[in-house]
Protein backbone atom coordinates (compact mmCIF):
# COMPACT_ATOMS: atom_id res chain seq x y z
CA UNK A 1 0.00 0.00 0.00
CA UNK A 2 1.87 3.02 -1.23
CA UNK A 3 0.92 6.11 -3.12
CA UNK A 4 2.92 7.37 -6.05
CA UNK A 5 2.70 10.49 -8.15
CA UNK A 6 3.12 10.11 -11.90
CA UNK A 7 4.23 13.45 -13.26
CA UNK A 8 3.78 14.33 -16.89
CA UNK A 9 6.06 17.10 -18.12
CA UNK A 10 5.64 19.42 -21.07
CA UNK A 11 9.38 19.99 -20.83
CA UNK A 12 12.21 18.79 -18.64
CA UNK A 13 13.43 15.32 -17.79
CA UNK A 14 15.64 13.09 -19.92
CA UNK A 15 16.03 13.59 -23.66
CA UNK A 16 12.89 12.39 -25.45
CA UNK A 17 13.23 8.89 -26.87
CA UNK A 18 11.24 9.82 -29.97
CA UNK A 19 11.17 13.29 -31.50
CA UNK A 20 7.60 14.47 -31.91
CA UNK A 21 6.04 17.87 -32.50
CA UNK A 22 4.13 19.66 -29.70
CA UNK A 23 0.53 18.55 -29.32
CA UNK A 24 -0.89 21.66 -31.00
CA UNK A 25 0.58 20.44 -34.29
CA UNK A 26 -1.11 17.04 -34.06
CA UNK A 27 -4.38 16.37 -35.86
CA UNK A 28 -7.50 16.75 -33.69
CA UNK A 29 -8.05 12.99 -33.98
CA UNK A 30 -4.54 12.34 -32.66
CA UNK A 31 -5.11 14.68 -29.75
CA UNK A 32 -8.42 12.96 -28.99
CA UNK A 33 -6.78 9.54 -29.11
CA UNK A 34 -4.06 10.68 -26.72
CA UNK A 35 -6.57 12.09 -24.24
CA UNK A 36 -8.81 9.07 -24.52
CA UNK A 37 -5.85 6.82 -23.72
CA UNK A 38 -5.27 8.77 -20.49
CA UNK A 39 -8.95 8.58 -19.55
CA UNK A 40 -9.18 4.87 -20.31
CA UNK A 41 -6.04 4.29 -18.30
CA UNK A 42 -7.57 6.11 -15.31
CA UNK A 43 -10.80 4.13 -15.68
CA UNK A 44 -8.88 0.85 -15.78
CA UNK A 45 -7.01 1.81 -12.63
CA UNK A 46 -10.25 2.64 -10.89
CA UNK A 47 -11.40 -0.84 -11.84
CA UNK A 48 -8.31 -2.42 -10.30
CA UNK A 49 -8.73 -0.31 -7.17
CA UNK A 50 -5.51 1.62 -7.72
CA UNK A 51 -6.65 5.06 -8.90
CA UNK A 52 -6.51 8.04 -6.56
CA UNK A 53 -6.48 11.21 -8.62
CA UNK A 54 -5.57 12.65 -11.98
CA UNK A 55 -5.43 16.26 -13.11
CA UNK A 56 -4.11 18.23 -16.04
CA UNK A 57 -2.49 21.64 -15.63
CA UNK A 58 -2.50 24.65 -17.86
CA UNK A 59 1.01 25.41 -19.16
CA UNK A 60 0.50 29.09 -18.31
CA UNK A 61 1.49 29.69 -14.70
CA UNK A 62 2.43 32.59 -12.47
CA UNK A 63 5.13 32.78 -9.81
CA UNK A 64 3.92 34.45 -6.61
CA UNK A 65 5.75 35.51 -3.48
CA UNK A 66 5.29 37.41 -0.22
CA UNK A 67 6.63 40.95 -0.38
CA UNK A 68 6.60 42.06 3.26
CA UNK A 69 4.00 43.11 5.82
CA UNK A 70 1.08 45.08 4.40
CA UNK A 71 2.22 44.79 0.81
CA UNK A 72 0.44 42.84 -1.91
CA UNK A 73 2.11 39.67 -3.16
CA UNK A 74 4.52 40.06 -6.05
CA UNK A 75 3.80 38.09 -9.21
CA UNK A 76 6.10 37.16 -12.02
CA UNK A 77 5.90 35.20 -15.23
CA UNK A 78 4.64 33.38 -17.10
CA UNK A 79 8.00 32.22 -18.37
CA UNK A 80 7.79 30.72 -21.79
CA UNK A 81 11.24 29.16 -21.52
CA UNK A 82 11.12 27.53 -18.07
CA UNK A 83 13.22 24.39 -18.26
CA UNK A 84 10.83 22.14 -16.38
CA UNK A 85 7.11 22.41 -17.03
CA UNK A 86 4.57 20.07 -15.48
CA UNK A 87 1.61 19.12 -17.66
CA UNK A 88 -0.38 17.08 -15.19
CA UNK A 89 -0.31 14.20 -12.81
CA UNK A 90 -1.88 10.97 -11.77
CA UNK A 91 -1.81 9.57 -8.23
CA UNK A 92 -1.93 5.80 -7.81
CA UNK A 93 -2.16 3.57 -4.73
CA UNK A 94 -0.38 0.28 -5.36
CA UNK A 95 1.13 -2.73 -3.62
CA UNK A 96 4.72 -2.18 -4.64
CA UNK A 97 7.28 0.01 -6.37
CA UNK A 98 7.46 -2.60 -9.15
CA UNK A 99 3.74 -2.22 -9.80
CA UNK A 100 4.11 1.58 -9.89
CA UNK A 101 6.87 1.27 -12.51
CA UNK A 102 4.74 -1.14 -14.54
CA UNK A 103 1.82 1.29 -14.56
CA UNK A 104 4.00 4.29 -15.40
CA UNK A 105 5.38 2.31 -18.33
CA UNK A 106 1.86 1.63 -19.54
CA UNK A 107 0.80 5.25 -19.25
CA UNK A 108 3.92 6.30 -21.12
CA UNK A 109 2.76 4.29 -24.14
CA UNK A 110 0.03 6.90 -24.87
CA UNK A 111 -0.29 7.45 -28.62
CA UNK A 112 0.90 10.53 -30.46
CA UNK A 113 1.16 11.40 -34.17
CA UNK A 114 0.03 8.54 -36.43
CA UNK A 115 -1.28 6.75 -33.36
CA UNK A 116 2.23 5.60 -32.41
CA UNK A 117 3.44 5.65 -28.79
CA UNK A 118 5.44 8.77 -27.95
CA UNK A 119 7.66 6.94 -25.43
CA UNK A 120 7.12 9.87 -23.08
CA UNK A 121 9.28 10.09 -19.95
CA UNK A 122 7.07 10.17 -16.86
CA UNK A 123 8.44 11.03 -13.44
CA UNK A 124 7.54 8.62 -10.63
CA UNK A 125 7.66 10.03 -7.08
CA UNK A 126 6.65 8.19 -3.89
CA UNK A 127 4.45 10.00 -1.36
CA UNK A 128 5.77 10.43 2.14
CA UNK A 129 3.44 8.56 4.47
CA UNK A 130 2.27 8.74 8.05
CA UNK A 131 4.68 7.07 10.48
CA UNK A 132 4.08 3.40 11.32
CA UNK A 133 2.91 2.63 14.85
CA UNK A 134 5.43 -0.11 15.58
CA UNK A 135 8.97 1.09 15.02
CA UNK A 136 11.13 -0.81 17.47
CA UNK B 1 -27.46 -2.12 20.67
CA UNK B 2 -24.56 0.04 19.63
CA UNK B 3 -22.86 -0.13 16.28
CA UNK B 4 -19.69 -1.75 17.58
CA UNK B 5 -21.66 -4.62 19.14
CA UNK B 6 -23.59 -4.97 15.92
CA UNK B 7 -20.37 -5.16 13.94
CA UNK B 8 -19.10 -7.94 16.24
CA UNK B 9 -21.80 -10.17 14.79
CA UNK B 10 -20.96 -9.64 11.13
CA UNK B 11 -18.37 -12.36 10.52
CA UNK B 12 -20.48 -14.95 12.32
CA UNK B 13 -23.61 -14.06 10.34
CA UNK B 14 -21.75 -14.02 7.00
CA UNK B 15 -20.10 -17.28 8.01
CA UNK B 16 -23.49 -18.94 8.56
CA UNK B 17 -24.67 -17.87 5.11
CA UNK B 18 -21.51 -19.14 3.47
CA UNK B 19 -21.79 -22.49 5.24
CA UNK B 20 -25.37 -22.77 4.05
CA UNK B 21 -24.07 -22.54 0.51
CA UNK B 22 -24.22 -18.83 -0.30
CA UNK B 23 -21.31 -17.61 -2.33
CA UNK B 24 -19.14 -15.23 -0.40
CA UNK B 25 -19.71 -12.06 -2.43
CA UNK B 26 -23.49 -12.34 -2.37
CA UNK B 27 -23.52 -13.34 1.29
CA UNK B 28 -21.45 -10.32 2.19
CA UNK B 29 -23.81 -7.99 0.32
CA UNK B 30 -26.82 -9.62 1.95
CA UNK B 31 -25.34 -9.11 5.42
CA UNK B 32 -24.63 -5.46 4.67
CA UNK B 33 -28.29 -5.02 3.70
CA UNK B 34 -29.40 -6.75 6.88
CA UNK B 35 -27.20 -4.39 8.89
CA UNK B 36 -28.77 -1.36 7.31
CA UNK B 37 -32.19 -2.69 8.23
CA UNK B 38 -31.02 -3.48 11.74
CA UNK B 39 -29.75 0.05 12.26
CA UNK B 40 -33.12 1.37 11.10
CA UNK B 41 -35.44 -0.91 13.03
CA UNK B 42 -33.64 -2.04 16.18
CA UNK B 43 -33.72 1.23 18.11
CA UNK B 44 -37.54 1.06 18.18
CA UNK B 45 -37.88 -2.69 18.20
CA UNK B 46 -34.81 -4.51 19.54
CA UNK B 47 -34.74 -8.23 18.79
CA UNK B 48 -34.38 -10.84 21.53
CA UNK B 49 -31.71 -12.66 19.55
CA UNK B 50 -29.79 -10.11 17.47
CA UNK B 51 -27.67 -12.67 15.68
CA UNK B 52 -30.65 -14.88 14.84
CA UNK B 53 -32.45 -11.82 13.51
CA UNK B 54 -29.52 -10.85 11.30
CA UNK B 55 -29.12 -14.40 9.99
CA UNK B 56 -32.81 -14.60 9.10
CA UNK B 57 -32.93 -11.22 7.38
CA UNK B 58 -29.62 -11.69 5.56
CA UNK B 59 -30.58 -15.18 4.43
CA UNK B 60 -33.92 -13.93 3.04
CA UNK B 61 -32.09 -11.15 1.33
CA UNK B 62 -29.67 -13.66 -0.16
CA UNK B 63 -32.53 -15.84 -1.38
CA UNK B 64 -34.26 -12.84 -2.91
CA UNK B 65 -31.13 -11.81 -4.71
CA UNK B 66 -30.54 -15.26 -6.14
CA UNK B 67 -34.15 -15.26 -7.36
CA UNK B 68 -34.35 -19.00 -7.22
CA UNK B 69 -37.97 -19.03 -6.29
CA UNK B 70 -38.57 -22.72 -6.64
CA UNK B 71 -35.62 -23.87 -4.63
CA UNK B 72 -36.31 -21.05 -2.22
CA UNK B 73 -39.08 -22.91 -0.44
CA UNK B 74 -36.84 -25.89 -0.05
CA UNK B 75 -34.05 -23.68 1.28
CA UNK B 76 -36.37 -21.94 3.71
CA UNK B 77 -37.58 -25.29 4.93
CA UNK B 78 -33.97 -26.11 5.57
CA UNK B 79 -33.45 -22.85 7.44
CA UNK B 80 -36.32 -23.69 9.75
CA UNK B 81 -34.79 -27.07 10.36
CA UNK B 82 -31.37 -25.63 11.19
CA UNK B 83 -30.36 -26.51 14.71
CA UNK B 84 -29.45 -23.59 16.97
CA UNK B 85 -25.88 -22.50 16.48
CA UNK B 86 -23.41 -24.46 18.53
CA UNK B 87 -20.55 -22.34 19.70
CA UNK B 88 -17.88 -24.50 18.06
CA UNK B 89 -19.63 -24.35 14.72
CA UNK B 90 -20.16 -20.63 15.00
CA UNK B 91 -16.52 -20.18 15.79
CA UNK B 92 -15.49 -22.15 12.73
CA UNK B 93 -17.78 -20.11 10.48
CA UNK B 94 -16.36 -16.87 11.78
CA UNK B 95 -12.77 -18.01 11.52
CA UNK B 96 -13.40 -19.29 8.02
CA UNK B 97 -14.42 -15.79 7.05
CA UNK B 98 -11.20 -14.33 8.43
CA UNK B 99 -9.24 -16.89 6.41
CA UNK B 100 -11.15 -15.98 3.24
CA UNK B 101 -10.58 -12.26 3.70
CA UNK B 102 -6.85 -12.75 4.23
CA UNK B 103 -6.50 -15.49 1.65
CA UNK B 104 -2.95 -15.81 0.26
CA UNK B 105 -4.29 -15.30 -3.28
CA UNK B 106 -5.03 -11.66 -2.37
CA UNK B 107 -2.46 -8.88 -2.34
CA UNK B 108 -1.95 -7.36 1.12
CA UNK B 109 -3.77 -4.19 0.04
CA UNK B 110 -6.82 -6.15 -1.11
CA UNK B 111 -6.81 -8.40 1.93
CA UNK B 112 -6.79 -5.39 4.23
CA UNK B 113 -9.72 -3.78 2.42
CA UNK B 114 -11.77 -6.97 2.35
CA UNK B 115 -11.09 -7.77 6.00
CA UNK B 116 -12.18 -4.32 7.14
CA UNK B 117 -15.33 -4.57 5.07
CA UNK B 118 -16.43 -8.19 5.48
CA UNK B 119 -15.32 -9.00 9.04
CA UNK B 120 -14.89 -5.47 10.35
CA UNK B 121 -18.23 -4.33 8.95
CA UNK B 122 -16.91 -0.90 8.01
CA UNK B 123 -18.54 0.82 5.07
CA UNK B 124 -16.66 1.25 1.82
CA UNK B 125 -16.70 4.99 2.41
CA UNK B 126 -15.09 4.63 5.83
CA UNK B 127 -12.36 2.36 4.48
CA UNK B 128 -11.73 4.67 1.52
CA UNK B 129 -11.42 7.62 3.87
CA UNK B 130 -9.06 5.76 6.17
CA UNK B 131 -6.72 4.91 3.30
CA UNK B 132 -7.10 8.23 1.48
CA UNK B 133 -8.41 6.89 -1.81
CA UNK B 134 -11.68 7.70 -3.61
CA UNK B 135 -14.70 5.65 -2.61
CA UNK B 136 -15.14 4.34 -6.18
CA UNK B 137 -11.59 2.98 -6.15
CA UNK B 138 -12.10 1.29 -2.80
CA UNK B 139 -15.40 -0.20 -3.96
CA UNK B 140 -13.62 -1.76 -6.94
CA UNK B 141 -10.76 -2.97 -4.79
CA UNK B 142 -13.22 -4.73 -2.50
CA UNK B 143 -15.33 -6.26 -5.24
CA UNK B 144 -12.26 -7.57 -7.07
CA UNK B 145 -11.04 -9.11 -3.83
CA UNK B 146 -14.44 -10.74 -3.33
CA UNK B 147 -14.32 -12.17 -6.82
CA UNK B 148 -10.84 -13.53 -6.21
CA UNK B 149 -11.80 -15.41 -3.07
CA UNK B 150 -15.24 -16.52 -4.22
CA UNK B 151 -13.54 -19.45 -5.95
CA UNK B 152 -11.98 -20.58 -2.67
CA UNK B 153 -13.74 -23.69 -1.49
CA UNK B 154 -15.28 -23.97 1.94
CA UNK B 155 -13.48 -26.30 4.25
CA UNK B 156 -9.98 -25.61 2.94
CA UNK B 157 -7.59 -25.27 5.81
CA UNK B 158 -7.12 -21.63 6.66
CA UNK B 159 -3.88 -19.75 7.05
CA UNK B 160 -3.83 -17.95 10.36
CA UNK B 161 -0.49 -16.36 9.57
CA UNK B 162 -1.95 -14.23 6.77
CA UNK B 163 -4.87 -13.21 9.00
CA UNK B 164 -2.45 -11.97 11.66
CA UNK B 165 -0.36 -10.23 9.01
CA UNK B 166 -3.42 -8.34 7.75
CA UNK B 167 -4.40 -7.24 11.26
CA UNK B 168 -0.82 -6.13 11.90
CA UNK B 169 -0.92 -4.03 8.70
CA UNK B 170 -4.21 -2.42 9.73
CA UNK B 171 -2.78 -1.59 13.16
CA UNK B 172 0.48 -0.28 11.80
CA UNK B 173 -0.90 1.87 9.02
CA UNK B 174 -1.11 5.00 11.07
CA UNK B 175 -3.64 6.77 8.88
CA UNK B 176 -6.79 7.82 10.55
CA UNK B 177 -10.12 9.06 9.39
CA UNK B 178 -13.48 8.80 11.06
CA UNK B 179 -12.62 5.21 11.94
CA UNK B 180 -9.73 4.50 14.28
CA UNK B 181 -7.81 1.74 12.51
CA UNK B 182 -5.71 0.91 15.57
CA UNK B 183 -8.84 0.36 17.66
CA UNK B 184 -10.37 -1.64 14.84
CA UNK B 185 -7.29 -3.87 14.53
CA UNK B 186 -7.33 -4.49 18.28
CA UNK B 187 -11.03 -5.35 18.20
CA UNK B 188 -10.49 -7.87 15.40
CA UNK B 189 -7.38 -9.31 17.06
CA UNK B 190 -9.40 -9.84 20.23
CA UNK B 191 -12.02 -11.70 18.24
CA UNK B 192 -9.42 -13.92 16.51
CA UNK B 193 -7.70 -14.60 19.83
CA UNK B 194 -10.99 -15.65 21.38
CA UNK B 195 -11.47 -18.22 18.62
CA UNK B 196 -8.04 -19.87 18.52
CA UNK B 197 -5.44 -21.11 20.98
CA UNK B 198 -2.71 -19.81 18.74
CA UNK B 199 0.21 -18.27 20.67
CA UNK B 200 1.02 -15.87 17.86
CA UNK B 201 -2.54 -14.52 17.77
CA UNK B 202 -2.13 -13.75 21.47
CA UNK B 203 1.34 -12.37 20.80
CA UNK B 204 -0.05 -10.00 18.18
CA UNK B 205 -2.85 -8.82 20.45
CA UNK B 206 -0.32 -8.22 23.25
CA UNK B 207 1.93 -6.32 20.84
CA UNK B 208 -0.93 -4.09 19.77
CA UNK B 209 -2.06 -3.38 23.32
CA UNK B 210 1.47 -2.56 24.49
CA UNK B 211 2.02 -0.12 21.63
CA UNK B 212 -1.46 1.34 21.88
CA UNK B 213 -0.74 2.07 25.53
CA UNK B 214 1.87 4.63 24.47
CA UNK B 215 -0.35 6.30 21.94
CA UNK B 216 -1.02 9.60 23.68
CA UNK B 217 2.68 10.00 24.50
CA UNK B 218 3.89 9.22 21.00
CA UNK B 219 3.18 12.57 19.35
CA UNK B 220 3.13 16.18 20.49
CA UNK B 221 -0.04 18.25 20.27
CA UNK B 222 1.36 19.58 17.00
CA UNK B 223 1.75 16.07 15.61
CA UNK B 224 5.55 15.78 15.90
CA UNK B 225 6.97 12.37 16.69
CA UNK B 226 8.27 11.88 20.24
CA UNK B 227 11.00 9.19 20.41
CA UNK B 228 10.52 6.46 22.98
CA UNK B 229 13.30 7.77 25.22
CA UNK B 230 11.68 11.22 25.40
CA UNK B 231 8.08 10.16 25.93
CA UNK B 232 6.26 11.20 29.09
CA UNK B 233 5.84 7.72 30.54
CA UNK B 234 3.22 8.87 33.03
CA UNK B 235 0.93 9.16 30.00
CA UNK B 236 1.28 5.52 29.09
CA UNK B 237 -1.95 3.58 29.67
CA UNK B 238 -1.10 1.20 32.52
CA UNK B 239 -4.33 -0.74 32.13
CA UNK B 240 -3.54 -1.64 28.52
CA UNK B 241 0.04 -2.48 29.50
CA UNK B 242 -1.21 -4.77 32.26
CA UNK B 243 -3.56 -6.54 29.90
CA UNK B 244 -0.89 -6.88 27.20
CA UNK B 245 1.65 -8.29 29.64
CA UNK B 246 -0.84 -10.82 31.03
CA UNK B 247 -1.79 -12.05 27.56
CA UNK B 248 1.86 -12.22 26.54
CA UNK B 249 2.89 -14.17 29.67
CA UNK B 250 0.34 -16.88 29.12
CA UNK B 251 1.32 -17.16 25.45
CA UNK B 252 5.05 -17.36 26.25
CA UNK B 253 4.36 -20.00 28.93
CA UNK B 254 3.24 -22.37 26.18
CA UNK B 255 6.74 -22.23 24.75
CA UNK B 256 5.94 -21.82 21.07
CA UNK B 257 7.71 -18.61 20.29
CA UNK B 258 6.99 -16.58 17.17
CA UNK B 259 7.75 -13.13 15.82
CA UNK B 260 4.76 -11.34 17.34
CA UNK B 261 5.44 -12.76 20.80
CA UNK B 262 9.09 -11.71 20.50
CA UNK B 263 8.12 -8.19 19.41
CA UNK B 264 5.58 -7.99 22.21
CA UNK B 265 8.23 -9.11 24.70
CA UNK B 266 10.43 -6.21 23.59
CA UNK B 267 7.53 -3.77 23.93
CA UNK B 268 6.81 -5.21 27.41
CA UNK B 269 10.41 -4.63 28.52
CA UNK B 270 10.12 -1.00 27.46
CA UNK B 271 6.84 -0.77 29.34
CA UNK B 272 8.54 -2.11 32.48
CA UNK B 273 10.97 0.80 32.63
CA UNK B 274 9.67 3.77 34.63
CA UNK B 275 12.50 5.85 33.21
CA UNK B 276 14.49 5.29 29.99
CA UNK B 277 17.70 4.55 31.96
CA UNK B 278 15.94 1.69 33.75
CA UNK B 279 15.42 -0.14 30.44
CA UNK B 280 16.76 -3.68 30.48
CA UNK B 281 18.63 -3.43 27.17
CA UNK B 282 20.55 -6.66 27.74
CA UNK B 283 17.30 -8.62 27.77
CA UNK B 284 16.02 -6.61 24.81
CA UNK B 285 19.11 -7.61 22.81
CA UNK B 286 18.35 -11.25 23.67
CA UNK B 287 14.82 -10.87 22.32
CA UNK B 288 16.14 -9.28 19.14
CA UNK B 289 18.47 -12.27 18.78
CA UNK B 290 15.35 -14.47 18.91
CA UNK B 291 13.54 -12.22 16.45
CA UNK B 292 16.47 -12.32 14.00
CA UNK B 293 16.58 -16.11 14.38
CA UNK B 294 12.82 -16.43 13.68
CA UNK B 295 12.42 -13.89 10.89
CA UNK B 296 15.91 -13.30 9.51
CA UNK B 297 14.55 -9.83 8.82
CA UNK B 298 16.89 -6.91 8.04
CA UNK B 299 14.63 -4.62 10.07
CA UNK B 300 15.06 -6.87 13.12
CA UNK B 301 18.85 -6.77 12.61
CA UNK B 302 18.72 -2.98 12.40
CA UNK B 303 16.71 -2.65 15.60
CA UNK B 304 19.03 -5.14 17.26
CA UNK B 305 21.96 -2.84 16.45
CA UNK B 306 20.15 0.00 18.25
CA UNK B 307 19.62 -2.23 21.28
CA UNK B 308 23.26 -3.38 21.24
CA UNK B 309 24.26 0.30 21.16
CA UNK B 310 22.29 0.87 24.34
CA UNK B 311 23.39 -2.33 26.07
CA UNK B 312 27.10 -2.38 25.21
CA UNK B 313 27.84 1.14 24.01
CA UNK B 314 27.64 3.00 20.73
CA UNK B 315 30.85 1.45 19.33
CA UNK B 316 29.39 -2.04 19.77
CA UNK B 317 26.19 -0.81 18.13
CA UNK B 318 28.12 0.45 15.11
CA UNK B 319 29.84 -2.94 14.82
CA UNK B 320 26.45 -4.68 14.96
CA UNK B 321 25.25 -2.28 12.28
CA UNK B 322 27.88 -3.64 9.89
CA UNK B 323 25.75 -6.79 9.63
CA UNK B 324 22.84 -4.77 8.26
CA UNK B 325 22.58 -4.28 4.49
CA UNK B 326 23.21 -0.76 3.23
CA UNK B 327 19.82 -0.46 1.56
CA UNK B 328 17.68 -1.19 4.63
CA UNK B 329 15.33 1.74 5.34
CA UNK B 330 16.27 3.79 8.42
CA UNK B 331 19.78 2.32 8.53
CA UNK B 332 21.35 5.74 8.01
CA UNK B 333 19.18 7.21 10.78
CA UNK B 334 20.42 4.51 13.16
CA UNK B 335 24.02 5.08 12.10
CA UNK B 336 23.59 8.81 12.73
CA UNK B 337 22.22 8.13 16.22
CA UNK B 338 25.05 5.74 17.10
CA UNK B 339 27.70 8.12 15.71
CA UNK B 340 26.38 10.90 17.91
CA UNK B 341 26.47 8.62 20.94
CA UNK B 342 30.02 7.66 20.01
CA UNK B 343 30.97 11.35 19.98
CA UNK B 344 31.41 11.80 16.23
CA UNK B 345 29.07 14.78 15.90
CA UNK B 346 30.15 15.93 12.44
CA UNK B 347 29.48 12.52 10.88
CA UNK B 348 26.23 12.25 12.83
CA UNK B 349 25.01 15.61 11.49
CA UNK B 350 25.83 14.61 7.92
CA UNK B 351 24.17 11.18 8.35
CA UNK B 352 21.04 12.69 9.90
CA UNK B 353 20.69 14.97 6.88
CA UNK B 354 21.16 11.99 4.52
CA UNK B 355 18.62 9.99 6.52
CA UNK B 356 16.09 12.84 6.36
CA UNK B 357 16.34 12.90 2.57
CA UNK B 358 15.68 9.15 2.46
CA UNK B 359 12.86 9.13 5.03
CA UNK B 360 9.58 7.63 3.84
CA UNK B 361 7.29 9.46 6.24
CA UNK B 362 6.86 13.09 7.11
CA UNK B 363 7.12 12.86 10.89
CA UNK B 364 10.37 10.91 10.67
CA UNK B 365 11.81 13.27 8.07
CA UNK B 366 11.01 16.27 10.26
CA UNK B 367 12.50 14.56 13.31
CA UNK B 368 15.72 13.70 11.44
CA UNK B 369 15.98 17.20 9.98
CA UNK B 370 15.75 18.66 13.50
CA UNK B 371 18.49 16.31 14.69
CA UNK B 372 20.76 17.37 11.81
CA UNK B 373 20.05 21.05 12.51
CA UNK B 374 20.73 20.61 16.25
CA UNK B 375 24.08 18.87 15.63
CA UNK B 376 25.14 21.32 12.92
CA UNK B 377 24.53 24.06 15.49
CA UNK B 378 26.77 22.26 18.00
CA UNK B 379 29.48 21.51 15.42
CA UNK B 380 29.57 25.15 14.28
CA UNK B 381 29.83 26.11 17.95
Amino acid sequence: MAKYLLLKHYRGGPTPEVAFPPMDRWTPAEVDAHIKYMQDFAATLEGTGEFVDGQALSPEGTFVRYDGEGRPPVTDGPFAETKDLIAGWMVIDVDSYERAVELAGELSAAPGPDGKPIYEWLELRPFLTAPPTVTE
Amino acid sequence: MNETLLRELIPAVTGVLVRRGADFATAEDAVQEALIRALASWPADPPVDPKGWLVTVAWRRFLDSTRADISRQAREARVDAEPPQGSAEERDDTLHLYFLCAHPSLTPTSAVALTLRAVGGLTTRQIAQAYLVPEATMAQRISRAKRTVSAVRLGQPGNLFTVLRVLYLVFNEGYSGEVDLADEAIRLARQVTSMTDDEEASGLLALMLLHHARRSARTTAGGALVPLAEQDRSRWDTELIGEGVTILRSALARDRLGEYQAQAAIAALHADAQRPDETDWVQIVEWYDELVRITDSPVARLNRAVAVGEADGARAGLIALQQVDEGVPRRTAVEAYLCERAGDLASAARLYADAARAATNVAERDHLTRQAARLNGVVRG
